[in-house]
């Protein structure tokens, strides 16, 4: 199953990544994470494992990941290790003065040969729906934390 | 686990790989049919054996042992070992005992359980067994040890903690009208260690006599609360009053199982 969502953030590109570049962060955003241990951070970079489990149907299901790709600010991806085999990428491009386009993918595969193929399919709402409020609880996130710095720029 | 020696026999059974490849069907069953919900995995020590101890509902088939296994080898991965108990004449059946083997099931008895323990399994275990998987449906909401205390002493012997893990719903997936003790004891089967004979409510068949045909259950909700560990030795100190550990565990169980019956509003349904 691929799922791929993007949403356009009123910020800076080095603003969002900021954020997503703070291990601890993304269980303030990304919604269905049931866990989020950061094995060897706090600092995230190319090797950060991350052990993650998501709500779906009746188990979390998810992996162990590490980052492959880190390059700031433009594309953060991962691979997983062990559990389901997934691979996704956040990337950030520009999208006209202070304002970063957010794209997020997802290309996950249950085992299980057809039984695993009828799972993603099912699957898929939930992890679609925990995909698109995840942009948007990053985007009210990232523009909070924008609104406050013109604030104290301005003041 | 780093494996300094070999493993004995009965835990190598265990296949990781045919758990993971099982792991779809079981989520299909509990997702689709039974909306199955399991709360509080974190309060499982990470690693480590540690002794699940559980309320045992919904005939021989436990629906809710197998959302529950689904929810531990998803959350922690297939890869940490788990060992379940189950009962001599279940193992024995042709079929469902290889099944069992290969998800980490193995016949129930204090030696096997010590021995997964000792290898640094989770082993899940059901003091009640057939007694309280067999009771009638209205007593869903009931912890039934009857009065067992061997799983306490194996947490002693062994020093590993214990974690309650208590359903509800597995009872309503089939509605057991009577245990069937006389019946049992008619048949000569109490001999077998099989003290009840349950008469019961099922699909397809209606009413049987006994639970060894295979049935579809009802697709009751399932709701599951892993509960935080207890170490007898701290809280009892160190040589705990049996009696005292026991009421302690099942009376806690028993409150937590009240509460999620009381978050039932129709029965099956949930």
């Amino acid at each position: 199953m691929r799922l791929e969502h993007c949403i356009e953030v009123n910020a800076p590109r080095q603003a969002v990544w900021d954020l997503l570049a703070e291990a601890d962060s993304h269980p303030l955003f990304m919604a269905g994470l049931t866990r989020w241990d950061v094995q060897n951070g706090p600092a995230m970079g190319c090797g950060t494992r991350i052990n993650m489990r998501m709500k779906v149907g009746s188990a979390q299901v998810g992996s162990l990941i590490e980052i492959t790709e880190f390059d700031a600010p433009a594309d953060m991806a991962w691979n997983s290790v062990t559990g389901i085999d997934q691979r996704g990428r956040w990337r950030l491009r520009e999208a006209g003065p202070g304002r970063t386009k957010v794209t997020l993918r997802l290309a996950y595969q249950a085992p299980g040969g057809l039984l695993g193929w009828v799972v993603d399919q099912v699957g898929a709402r939930d992890v679609r729906r925990n995909l698109r409020l995840s942009l948007d609880r990053l985007k009210e996130q990232v523009e909070a934390g924008a609104g406050h710095a013109r604030a104290r720029r301005a003041g | 686990m780093a494996r300094d020696e070999a493993l004995p026999d009965l835990l190598d059974e265990r296949d990781p790989d045919y758990i993971r490849d099982t792991l779809p069907a079981a989520w299909l069953l509990a997702t689709l049919w039974h909306r199955a919900e399991v709360r509080g995995l974190e309060n499982i020590p990470e690693e480590g054996p540690v002794l699940l101890v559980g309320n045992h509902s919904g005939g021989n088939t436990a629906p809710d042992t197998f959302a529950f296994a689904l929810a531990f080898s998803s959350y922690f991965g297939v890869e940490r070992r788990f060992h379940q108990l189950a009962h001599k004449l279940v193992m024995a059946s042709p079929g469902i005992g290889s099944f069992l083997r290969k998800h980490g099931t193995i016949e129930a008895s204090h030696e096997n359980a010590e021995v997964a323990l000792n290898a640094g399994a989770a082993v899940l275990v059901y003091p009640g067994g057939d007694w309280e998987v067999h009771r009638p449906s209205w007593q869903s909401g009931r912890v039934d040890f009857a009065g067992r205390t061997g799983f306490l002493k194996l947490a002693i012997r062994t020093g590993v903690p214990i974690v309650p893990v208590v359903s509800i719903g597995g009872q309503e997936t089939l509605f057991v009208l009577t245990r069937g003790e006389a019946l049992s004891r008619a048949f000569g089967l109490d001999r077998l260690r099989l003290k009840v004979l349950p008469v019961s409510l099922v699909i397809p068949w209606g009413i049987t006599v006994g639970d060894f045909i295979p049935r579809l259950p009802f697709p009751a909700k399932l709701t599951t609360q892993v509960l935080p560990a207890i170490d007898l030795r701290e809280k009892f100190g160190d040589n705990p009053d049996l009696d005292e550990a026991y009421d302690y565990v099942t009376t806690t169980m028993q409150t937590t199982l009240d509460a999620l019956a009381g978050e039932r509003r129709f029965p099956v349904l949930g």
